[in-house]
């Protein structure tokens, strides 16, 4: 009772942040009745403008945690509040990149970043007009007429960020978005977001299972246990200045002690994961 | 394989069965011709026939006749099949009570009714087009249905994300979502609704592609049977044709065999 009111009185005094979970825990009910625990107890603060990894094994929870921050998933406990105000629904403040293809398929690239704005009910001539800017930007101008599958992966995941950016969300959700793509087109899309973010410091609460990627985006690595009944158990500020690139900044020594540091900690519950997951 | 490759081979099918036919019906293996141009006419009087009919113009008002029921019962199912199909993917209780009787009906063999339908709509087109819009009704129903079960979660919650309200969901994403599925089963639909149009004037009837093959069977004029089957066949060709390049337009943003295979 007492920690719940100074923890509320914290709250008050804070300039409330971007996303906040409160000792959240999610679980599923499986076909079979039983229930999965996916993620307890986890509770985590994104401020406005900050950059945070969410790093853990495959399947501990990562785009479980998003989907609640993105109100897509309630929590069977605990509670989310954005900018303070608790979240009843969808969050409208953030834009969500998900980890699986989510662009319109019967939309070209410049009719899939448009939509964002033609949905607020902006004319279609000037929504055409941001989106081919927007797509400029991401860089594939002269690509706007293509359908998704005639886009590379990498292509994909930019429309995908243009999609979602267009529509400039106060917060934006990335769960391993460049997941499926090959190293140096990761390291180009890495460059590419924090190019874009630092423009307008949004908050940002990036999914990955890749450390080093982690370390080079963010402000703040969060490292998730191994499911099921997943935590957040650890929290690394990375006191690396800005801007950085991706490729160079893995050389510097701040970044390598980090990543020696997080990784001690990691290791045990990725091993944990892959003895779970059967190596997959 | 070239276009010009493939289409010689396409030919050399027709040449060599049309050969196969024409020497069977004309030259004597140990006395017996092998297919008896009693029953199997021969090539000779079914293309003579063929030519007469569009020579004389008769063929025309039939061929009018099918291709009008057929379209009818095309439009009239496909729309049937959109609404109800939309209706019951977005009302799981509605599509629940409904199911069983939904499949009572889709199992029912199409023949049966044709009595009924000529009982109640008379002779004349419409009780084909009814038929015909039974069969179509049903493959466009399951395959939007289908289309709007099968949209991809995450593209579902991409657009909900987005703000997309139930409105802009249904324009955005189920409707194109249930039109691919129904495009994509188009030439079957097409299809059946010819299948509707010619089997119920076959059935009873005064004029159609049906009509002249139910004729000449009634007077053991095989010739005749053979010329209205190929006129069909050219006739359903034709349709076909038609519909590749339709959807060629329409699914557009689909990725072709061809191109995810490289
Ligand atoms: N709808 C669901 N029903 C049951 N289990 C689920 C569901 N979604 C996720 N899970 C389980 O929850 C765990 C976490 O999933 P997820 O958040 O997707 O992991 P990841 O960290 O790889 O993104 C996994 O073990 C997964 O099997
Ligand atoms: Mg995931």
């Amino acid at each position: 009772m007492d920690e719940e009111s100074a923890r509320g009185a914290a709250v008050a005094r804070a300039p409330a942040a971007a996303v906040s979970l409160r000792a959240t825990t999610v679980a599923f009910r499986l076909a079979d009745g039983a229930t999965y625990t996916a993620v307890e107890d986890a509770s985590l603060a994104v401020a406005d403008g900050e950059f945070v990894a969410i790093v853990g094994p495959t399947g501990c929870g990562k785009s479980t945690l998003l989907n609640v921050a993105a109100g897509l998933l309630a929590p069977c406990a605990g509670g989310v509040a954005i900018f303070g105000e608790p979240l009843p629904g969808l969050n409208r403040a953030a834009g969500y990149l998900f980890q699986a293809e989510a662009l319109f398929p019967w939309k070209t690239a410049i009719e899939n970043v448009a939509i964002g704005l033609e949905i607020d009910g902006a004319p279609p001539a000037k929504a055409r007009a941001r989106a081919a800017e927007w797509l400029t930007r991401v860089g594939l101008a002269g690509f706007g007429e293509r359908y998704p599958h005639m886009l590379s992966g990498g292509q994909r995941k930019r429309v995908g960020l243009a999609q979602v950016l267009i529509r400039d969300p106060k917060i934006l959700l990335m769960d391993e978005p460049f997941g499926p793509l090959d190293a140096q087109t990761r390291q180009i899309m890495g460059n590419l977001l924090l190019d874009l973010w630092s423009a307008d410091r949004k908050a940002v609460l990036f999914v990955t299972h890749d450390l080093e990627e982690a370390i080079a985006l963010s402000d703040r690595v969060v490292i998730m246990s191994a499911g099921p009944a997943a935590r957040i158990i650890g929290d690394w500020k990375v006191d690396i200045g800005r801007p950085r690139d991706i490729a160079e900044v893995k050389l510097e020594r701040a970044f390598r002690e980090l990543h020696r540091d997080i990784w001690q900690k990691l290791k045990d519950e990725v091993l944990k994961g892959y003895a779970q997951t059967g190596g997959g | 394989m070239s276009r010009a490759r493939l289409l010689f081979l396409q030919a050399l099918v027709a040449v060599v069965a049309i050969a196969i036919w024409h020497i069977g019906t004309s030259v004597p293996l140990f006395g017996v011709k092998l297919l008896p141009p009693f029953f199997f006419s021969t090539p000779y009087d079914v293309a003579a026939r063929v030519v007469k009919w569009f020579v004389e113009g008769s063929i025309w008002k039939h061929l009018w006749i099918t291709l009008i029921e057929a379209m009818l019962a095309f439009v009239i199912g496909s729309l049937g099949g959109v609404t109800i199909g939309f209706w019951f993917a977005r009302k799981p209780l509605v599509a629940a009570v409904f199911d069983p009787y939904v499949k009572m009906i889709n199992a029912l063999p199409r023949v049966v009714l044709a009595p009924i339908f000529a009982l109640w709509l008379g002779l004349g087109i419409w009780s084909k087009v009814a038929l015909g819009v039974t069969l179509v009704f049903f493959i466009v129903f399951f395959n939007v249905y289908q289309g709007i079960k099968e949209v991809s979660p995450t593209i579902l919650s991409n657009a909900r994300m987005l703000g997309m309200n139930e409105r802009q969901l249904m324009r955005h994403v189920y409707w194109p979502s249930a039109l691919s599925w129904m495009f994509s089963s188009l030439h079957t639909s097409v299809g059946f609704a010819v299948v509707g149009a010619v089997v119920g004037e076959y059935l009873g009837s005064a004029a159609g592609l049906g009509y002249v093959i139910q004729q000449a069977e009634g007077v053991f004029d095989v010739a005749g049977v053979f010329a209205g089957m190929f006129v069909l066949a050219a006739f359903v060709i034709v349709i076909d044709t038609l519909v590749t390049a339709v959807e060629k337009r329409l699914l557009v943003w689909r990725p072709l065999a061809a191109e995810t295979r490289t």
